[in-house]
This record gives C-alpha cells, sequence and structure tokens, in this order.
C-alpha cells in the first residue's frame, strides 16, 4: 500500500469515526457538528471569503513568527552552545520565559508592543523561541570531538569551526527542533489573537463560538489551523531532506 | 638523542627538536604525565618511526609535534625556529581513525585545509583530485565517506594530510584499522609517495615489522610516563619490499628492536612479539 492510500485510509477512517459518533450519541451540531455539516460550512465560508480573509492574517503572524522566532532561537542556541558561561547566564530566563503560560503573557506584551501585527509575531516567536534554541544548543554540542581536534590541527578559525562543523552537525538536530516549532507558532499566533486582534483564525474561532453559536464555524476554523500545521510541518521535513546529506 | 637520516634520496622537509619535554594532563582519575624529560632530535627529510605500547605517550608526542598540545616543560622546536602552532602549514597529521567530515563528498573532505586557508573552492578541489590521484582514489572523488572502506577512508585521511605539502608529515597508525596485507601493500606506497617527494616524517606504530620496512630509526618509547628508551638507526637500502623480513640484516634490526621493547615493557603483554 503507498503512502499516499494509508494516509487516505486513515482520513476516512477518522470521518467514518466523527460521522458515527455524532449518529451513535445523538449529539446536536451546536455542541459536536457531524462533518459534513462542517463541510458544507466550510464551502460557504470559503465562498464568501470569510475564511481566507482571517487565514491570511493568522498565516501572515505564524510565518513572521516563525521567521523571528526560528532566526533569533539559532543565533542565541549557537551562542549557548559554544559558552558555558552564556548558558549559565541566560538559560534560567530563557527557562522562565517558557514556564510562563503564554496565555498570561500575550496580553502583556500585546499591551506593551502596541496591539498591532507586531505584537502578535512577537508572541508567536516567544513561544517558537524555546524548542529551536535549546536543539540548536544540544545540536552544537553534539559535533564530533575528533573532527573538532581535526579542523584545529587544520588552523580553523572559531568562526569557521562554527559555521563548517558545529552548524552543519547541528542541523539534524535544529530540524527536529523546528519542527516542533511550527506547531507550536500555529498555537502562538492563536493564543496573540485571542489577546487583541480585530482579525485571523483566532478571532473567527470566538467570533463563532461565543457570538455567533456557530459551531460548525468553529470547526472549520480549527480544522484550517489543522491543516496550517500540517502543511508547515510537511514544508520543514521536505526542506530537511534535501538540506541534510545523510552519511 | 640523535637519528641520522641515512638513505633519504634529498635533504628536504623541516629538522624537529623536542627538548627536556614533559606532557602532564588533567584527567578524570587525576593528573596523568604521559611524557617526562623527553629529547629528541630528528633531522630534516627522515623518516622516523616511534613505536611502543598502548599508553607511552606516542600519540602525546604527535600531537606536541602538531601544536595541538603544549609541553607542560620543555620546548618542540621546528627548525631552528618557533614552536609549532596548529594550523600553521609546516605540519601535516594523519590520524589514526580517518576523520572524514560525514557531509562532505571525498574530494571536499581532502580539500578541506586549502578552504580553511581561504583557497578558492574551485582550485582547491583541482587541487585536491590531484593528491586523490596520488593516492590512487581518483575514482572515489565524488563518494561521501561512508561509501568508502577503511582503507580508501585511510587514503583520503592520507590525502588531506599531504595536500598542503607540508614539510612534516605526521603519522599516528595510519593504517591501524587494516589487515595485515592491505598494509604491507600501503607501507608499500607510503614509501614510494616519501621518496618522490622527501619531507620529514614522524610515523607511530605498534608494528616492530612496519618499523623496520620504513623507518630510517625507530625510537622506542618507555612505558609511561614516555622517555626515549633506544634509537635503533635502520640502515637498509630503499626501496624495501614487503619480503623485508628475510633479508638477515632487517632480522636482526627487528630483534633488536624486540629486545629493547622487552626489556623497557618486562611485565607488559607483548603482542609485538608475535608479529
Amino acid at each position: 500500500m503507498s503512502r499516499f492510500a494509508a494516509t487516505l485510509l486513515s482520513l476516512a477512517a477518522f470521518l467514518v469515526g466523527w460521522k458515527l459518533l455524532t449518529v451513535l450519541t445523538g449529539t446536536p451540531d451546536y455542541i459536536l457538528p457531524a462533518p459534513e455539516v462542517v463541510a458544507g460550512r466550510a464551502v460557504r465560508a470559503i465562498g464568501s471569503g470569510l475564511l481566507w480573509e482571517h487565514t491570511a492574517v493568522t498565516l501572515t503572524e505564524i510565518l513572521l513568527g516563525l521567521a523571528v522566532g526560528a532566526t533569533s532561537a539559532v543565533a542565541v542556541g549557537v551562542a549557548l552552545g559554544k559558552s558555558v558561561v552564556i548558558e549559565r547566564v541566560l538559560s534560567p530566563y530563557i527557562v522562565a520565559a517558557q514556564s510562563v503560560p503564554i496565555l498570561a503573557l500575550a496580553p502583556l506584551l500585546d499591551i506593551w508592543f502596541g496591539g498591532g501585527l507586531l505584537a502578535r509575531v512577537l508572541i508567536c516567536a516567544l513561544i517558537v523561541f524555546f524548542p529551536i534554541a535549546i536543539a540548536t544548543m544540544v545540536g552544537i554540542r553534539s559535533a564530533d570531538p575528533l573532527l573538532v581536534e581535526l579542523f584545529r590541527s587544520l588552523g580553523a578559525t572559531p568562526a569557521q569551526r562554527t559555521t563548517r562543523l558545529e552548524i552543519p552537525s547541528a542541523l539534524p538536530v535544529i530540524f527536529g527542533g523546528l519542527r516542533v516549532g511550527v506547531t507550536l507558532a500555529v498555537i502562538g499566533a492563536v493564543v496573540a489573537e485571542w489577546a487583541g486582534a480585530g482579525s485571523g483564525l483566532g478571532v473567527l474561532i470566538n467570533i463563532a463560538n461565543q457570538g455567533l453559536f456557530d459551531t460548525p464555524l468553529m470547526f472549520v476554523a480549527l480544522a484550517t489551523l489543522a491543516v496550517i500545521g500540517i502543511g508547515l510541518h510537511g514544508l520543514v521535513v521536505s526542506i530537511e531532506r534535501r538540506v541534510i546529506v545523510h552519511p | 638523542m640523535t637519528i641520522e637520516a641515512r638513505t633519504a634520496p634529498a635533504a628536504a622537509g623541516l629538522p624537529l627538536r623536542i627538548e627536556d619535554v614533559t606532557a602532564r594532563f588533567p584527567t578524570a582519575s587525576g593528573a596523568v604525565e604521559a611524557l617526562r624529560d623527553l629529547t629528541l632530535e630528528i633531522p630534516a627529510g627522515s623518516f622516523t618511526v616511534i613505536i611502543g605500547p598502548n599508553g607511552s605517550g606516542k600519540s602525546t608526542l604527535l600531537r606536541l609535534i602538531a601544536g595541538l598540545l603544549g609541553p607542560t616543560e620543555g620546548r618542540v622546536v621546528i627548525d631552528e625556529g618557533t614552536g609549532p602552532r596548529a594550523g600553521d602549514g609546516r605540519v601535516g597529521l594523519a590520524f589514526q581513525q580517518p576523520r572524514l567530515v560525514p557531509w562532505l563528498t571525498v574530494t571536499d573532505n581532502v580539500a578541506l585545509p586549502l578552504t580553511l586557508a581561504g583557497e578558492d573552492g574551485a582550485q582547491a578541489r583541482t587541487r585536491a583530485r590531484v593528491a586523490l590521484e596520488r593516492v590512487g582514489l581518483a575514482d572515489a572523488a565524488d563518494l561521501r565517506p561512508s561509501q568508502l572502506s577503511g582503507g580508501m577512508a585511510q587514503r583520503a585521511g592520507l590525502a588531506r594530510a599531504l595536500i598542503t605539502d607540508p614539510q612534516v608529515l605526521l603519522l599516528d597508525e595510519p593504517f591501524s584499522a587494516l589487515d595485515a596485507l592491505t598494509r604491507e601493500g600501503f607501507d608499500g606506497e607510503l614509501q614510494r609517495l616519501w621518496m618522490d617527494r622527501p619531507r620529514t616524517v614522524v610515523m607511530v606504530t605498534h608494528s616492530v615489522g612496519e618499523a623496520v620496512r620504513m623507518a630510517d630509526a625507530i625510537v622506542v618509547l618507555t612505558p609511561r610516563p614516555g622517555r626515549v628508551a633506544k634509537v635503533v638507526p635502520v640502515d637498509l637500502p630503499r626501496p624495501r619490499p614487503a619480503t623485508l623480513a628475510s633479508n638477515p640484516a632487517a632480522a636482526h634490526i627487528d630483534s633488536s628492536v624486540r629486545a629493547v621493547l622487552a626489556e623497557v615493557h618486562p611485565s607488559e603483554l607483548t603482542p609485538w612479539l608475535d608479529r
């Protein structure tokens, strides 16, 4: 069985299970809508442009947040990996920032950074930062000590050692962190929107759930978030396959 | 103790002097003294083999000459001038394990010393191909290290050490991973490379037979902390064949080296006795 067929089959099983659940329990649509109800709502939301309007906003936040978060995480992760002193000084703050619930931090950041796109990108970047920074640190330190000595014997500068040995050695682990990071970025964007935004899929969830009592629309928004997460994860995996030479 | 370059075809390479060198380093189980008051003079263009069992400081001695390690006491002098500095281009080092970078092709691995020194990539690759040809590895230029056999990887490591054409070549048991027959072939090739292009070579080995085949002089080290127990000159014509052991003069040198080893390492298991 091809991988595509397996995926298709599991999706079909999921939908059938969902449908059976709604039929057998007789749950009304405003609590758990049946799959075809959600699908119908999705068609209408796409047709009216409503879904795309909000998806575009959230996608922008996610991509910018990822770009800012991942870039700074790799830079900080390299520094952490190279210097035990830097690790000692910075790691309490990094761990603290990760341990404090992003839900509590988000409204603060929203006020500090003016409540616009900037604030939401920063919230998204913050949640993405931790797994990628830690992965980079671990990866940098995993460079083979025999190759480190080889580079030393060849007179490599510290910068050459970092760019040509340590970062390439760290790439598989960095990509692992990136895979976690992209899925967290989706959560980060929604949390940021909940802290105060006029549009976006997080906002759409709130409107559908609390304003319109349109549970099928909420499911459409949730499914869209899931699709974004799966898509980005797949993108990272395919970049990983291209970038990393598997020896 | 002084070694004389007897059979080197022409004076080339740089002379080395190791003066009263002591090397200590901390380990998890306390400080280890690898070498103590070791003095050795190695003339330009000679082929010197260092022999001794594990833990006699052979690799430490090579690290000192390569500048990867500083002596605790004493000094190492290259060419009557300054001490070695890692990567200053005068010394090439082939490690016991080939240490190839797994994500680079064989060519890029061999070109690494040049590209790290800032040489243009295309030019470095061209020179790497030439170096690969010299060690008989031209066909493997585009492979990755994981696709190489043990012997091919060793050749690639040797090509990388040779590519900068260093005046001093240090070989740390370069063929130890190979079976005895392949190893004899490698010894022959190495001898040919050295005769084509003489330079100062210091090679570490466990094998007395290999030492006699390759060396102008064999330096026997004592157990830790290592000192020079004896320098045995090897005054045999080159090129020396793989069947050298049947030569009475070679057999005599072989047994005198074994005698020194047995004397300074009496309590050791003596794996060199059966080689």
